[in-house]
């Protein structure tokens, strides 16, 4: 099991514990694929999900895995909480930890507010995504998904191109991805590319089609709206035209990789169309790997107490 | 007062000596001077150690601080005087601020305190500040700190305005469109831990700025708290060229390095941010070469409350003025930097060049104002025993070298240990 109280990124996570994640996670995928959506697992325990930044894929996605492990689960927005009227995080987090419970899954704009959070309760804490820094559950279900279609992760080549300056995801699958011993290729804008990512074991790259030559796995980061207004590139039309993936870009990677996406995509600018709804897109595969990975962090944290 | 058998530091070298202090000046500096008095059992003696960059946080935010607090932890640290920054509430950019800070100091009675003004009213960059009226009332220097003047006409104006009156303009350097709501260095750390980064050029930017007018207009400015190595080697340039620039630092950019925020610690969180390594190299030669001419606190003593949230919504500052001398002992002299005769001149006779003030040396005639310290012993940083209201350091726990045992102001010992 799990070593550790909380899951709050990848980067000091072993190999062999994200070895263990996605094995229990490919179990509870194949249960989910019979629809068996009732296991014992979390019975008694309750889950709370506080998310301070909006989101409905996963929060919704971390409260079906609690459910159908059969846990209590609370879902707390920013919007209708305390947070309103100026309670701090640590006080939030010490009066759900004196209602018990046992596991707290937040989301929060700001990076390190999870392990803010981990200092101050009891009850164990999963990071949803804070900030800028990491969003480990995405990167697992990201890695799930590739296991599933590939021998091994070893080797594998995955491109990851879009708004890795502010992307969580980015960084958290590429130290999953390092340590599980694939290689990882870096493509952005260099306004939306920070400092120090070949130091972490990345490859960054200085043309698209070098970013995905020979890739087996093609990734697409959501370029916001809003990083165009703040002036790191002109257009969302420009950015699609010179940074985008298409057919064309497709032709350099290996015959047949897989297209994926942590969503959501804004069609015809990360992705085109005709490679989301191709026939490599494993984009709504990952919905599922994101439940299946989610029940097993949350089974396998606080599995030692059953 | 009589003190006996201490290793004086003077100009000119060390040497092992008595002192003798009447009417609060020290009247006589021998070999043996005969006489009851307190032996000092050959611990070092400094000229009375001067900050010129604090925040007493009175009047307005006495919960982070107060001139009470801070100057007990000002003598606590070695500091016989020490310059108090306006971002107060009321902003100190009129006369009434400036006596009320000085009356209160003097009522306190424990280190000198020397206010100084905004450059503009309120802060606000708009309108410049009474400065003259500031002076009068006991202003010693103008900034705006905590930020830039943006509009660089006001700045010139304010540059050569204020050198009227003898001031010179403290500059904290940063171009805020450039930072644009970062809060740590721009690098493998910002990235790492997703911090949102600001570059060196943000802080270089307007350091080149201040020089520019400097030089252009003829006029002195001081640069505050530099933690760039860029930054370092445009003042270095600026000095070869004979622009009137001076220049500061702060024991945390010789002594840290950005790799400090890995654990999202909000003490770790200081504007400017904590640079890389090859940052406080520079540093430490710009402090060795006298690029940089002296080393301040940057004193930000804060709440607990204002520290213990998110690292985004924390607090920008170190609570440093206790640290200090053993921060800047153990990692300039131990480490082979300085001189023990250099530490004085950076910490107590540069600034007291820059600011006009009486004191920063050792010699008969002058105001007694010093501070004994014990080079051998070896403590740990425990914040719980600060003096100061703000507990808020990144060196808890650490291990440091060199002790202030008895701050001696006007000859009156304002702290023993």
């Amino acid at each position: 099991m799990l070593k550790r109280k909380d899951l709050l990124g990848l980067y000091d996570v072993s190999a062999e514990e994200i070895d263990e994640i996605l094995q229990n996670g490919m179990a509870m995928k194949k249960l989910l694929r019979q629809n068996i959506k009732k296991l014992p697992h979390l019975q008694g325990k309750s889950v709370t999900t506080l998310f301070y930044e909006n989101s409905t894929r996963t929060r919704c996605s971390f409260e079906l895995a609690a459910k159908y492990m059969g846990a209590h689960v609370v879902n707390i927005a920013a919007e209708s909480s305390s947070v309103k009227k100026g309670e701090t995080l640590v006080d939030t987090g010490k009066t759900l930890d004196a209602m018990k419970s046992d596991v707290f899954v937040i989301r929060h704009p700001m990076g390190g507010a999870p392990a803010l959070l981990a200092k101050t309760v009891k009850g164990h804490v999963v990071n949803a995504g804070d900030g800028m820094n990491e969003h480990p559950s995405q990167a697992l279900l990201d890695m799930l998904t590739m296991r599933e279609n590939f021998p091994s992760l070893q080797g594998l080549q995955v491109a990851i191109l879009g708004d890795i300056r502010h992307s969580r995801v980015a960084k958290s699958n590429l130290f999953g991805l390092k340590k599980m011993g694939a290689d990882v290729r870096l493509y952005a804008p260099k306004t939306l590319l920070p400092a120090g990512l070949d130091k972490m074991g990345a490859k960054v790259c200085s043309s698209r089609e070098e970013a995905v030559e020979g890739a087996d796995v093609v990734m697409g980061l959501r370029i916001q709206l809003e990083r165009q207004h703040a002036g790191n590139f002109p257009s969302l039309g420009e950015y699609a035209k010179f940074y985008g993936v298409d057919d064309g870009v497709m032709k350099y990677a290996k015959k047949g990789a897989l297209v994926m996406h942590p969503g959501p995509v804004n069609r015809g600018v990360e992705l085109t169309s005709a490679l989301i709804d191709g026939e490599t897109s494993r984009i709504e595969e990952q919905v599922l790997s994101g439940i299946a990975v989610r029940m097993a962090i949350l089974f396998l944290l606080t599995k030692e107490e059953i | 007062m009589l003190l006996k058998n201490g290793m004086v530091v003077l100009q000119d070298g060390v040497k092992k000596a008595d002192l003798l202090i009447e009417n609060g000046r020290i009247c006589k500096i021998a070999p043996s001077i005969a006489g009851d008095g307190i032996d000092l059992n050959g611990r070092t003696v400094l000229p009375g150690l001067i900050d010129m960059h604090v925040h007493l946080r009175e009047p307005g935010y006495e919960k982070k601080e107060n001139i009470e607090s801070g100057c007990r932890a000002a003598v606590k640290g070695g500091f016989t005087q020490i310059c108090c920054m306006p971002n107060t509430k009321p902003v100190t950019d009129n006369k009434v601020v400036v006596s009320y800070i000085k009356n209160r100091a003097r009522e306190v009675g424990l280190c000198k305190v020397h206010p100084v003004g905004a450059i503009t009213e309120g802060q606000e960059g708009k309108n410049l500040a009474a400065i003259g009226a500031m002076k009068a009332a006991g202003a010693v220097a103008l900034s705006e700190d905590g930020k830039t003047v943006v509009n660089t006409k006001l700045m010139a104006n304010a540059m050569q305005y204020a050198s009227d009156f003898g001031l010179v303009c403290l500059c904290h350097c940063e171009d805020h469109s450039l930072v644009d709501g970062g809060v740590v260095n721009e690098g493998y750390h910002s990235t790492l831990t997703g911090l949102k980064g600001s570059l060196r050029a943000a802080e270089d930017i307007i350091i080149a700025r201040e020089i520019c007018l400097a030089e252009s207009l003829d006029v002195p400015v001081h640069i505050c708290h530099v933690s760039t190595y860029s930054g370092v080697q445009l003042i270095r340039d600026a000095k070869k060229r004979g622009v009137k620039v001076t220049a500061e630092t702060c024991p945390h950019y010789f002594t840290l390095t950005d790799e400090a925020i890995a654990g999202f610690d909000p003490d770790t969180k200081v504007n400017p941010p904590l640079r890389e390594e090859k940052d406080r190299l520079a540093i430490i030669e710009g402090l060795s070469d006298g690029t940089i001419d002296c080393i301040v606190t940057d004193h930000a003593p804060h709440h607990y409350d204002d520290k213990h949230v998110e690292y985004d919504m924390a607090a920008f500052g170190i609570s440093g003025i206790e640290t200090s001398f053993a921060l800047s002992y153990t990692q300039l002299v131990k480490g082979g930097v300085l001189t023990i005769e250099q530490l004085a001149e950076r910490m107590s006779a540069a600034p007291a060049r820059i600011l006009s003030l009486e004191g920063g040396v050792l010699q008969e005639g002058v105001v007694a104002d010093l501070t004994v310290v014990d080079l051998n012993e070896e403590w740990t940083v425990d914040p719980a025993l600060f003096e100061s209201k703000g507990k808020n350091t990144p060196f808890k726990g650490r291990k440091v070298c060199g002790r202030v045992k008895m701050t001696v102001s006007d000859g009156e010992i304002k702290y023993q240990e």
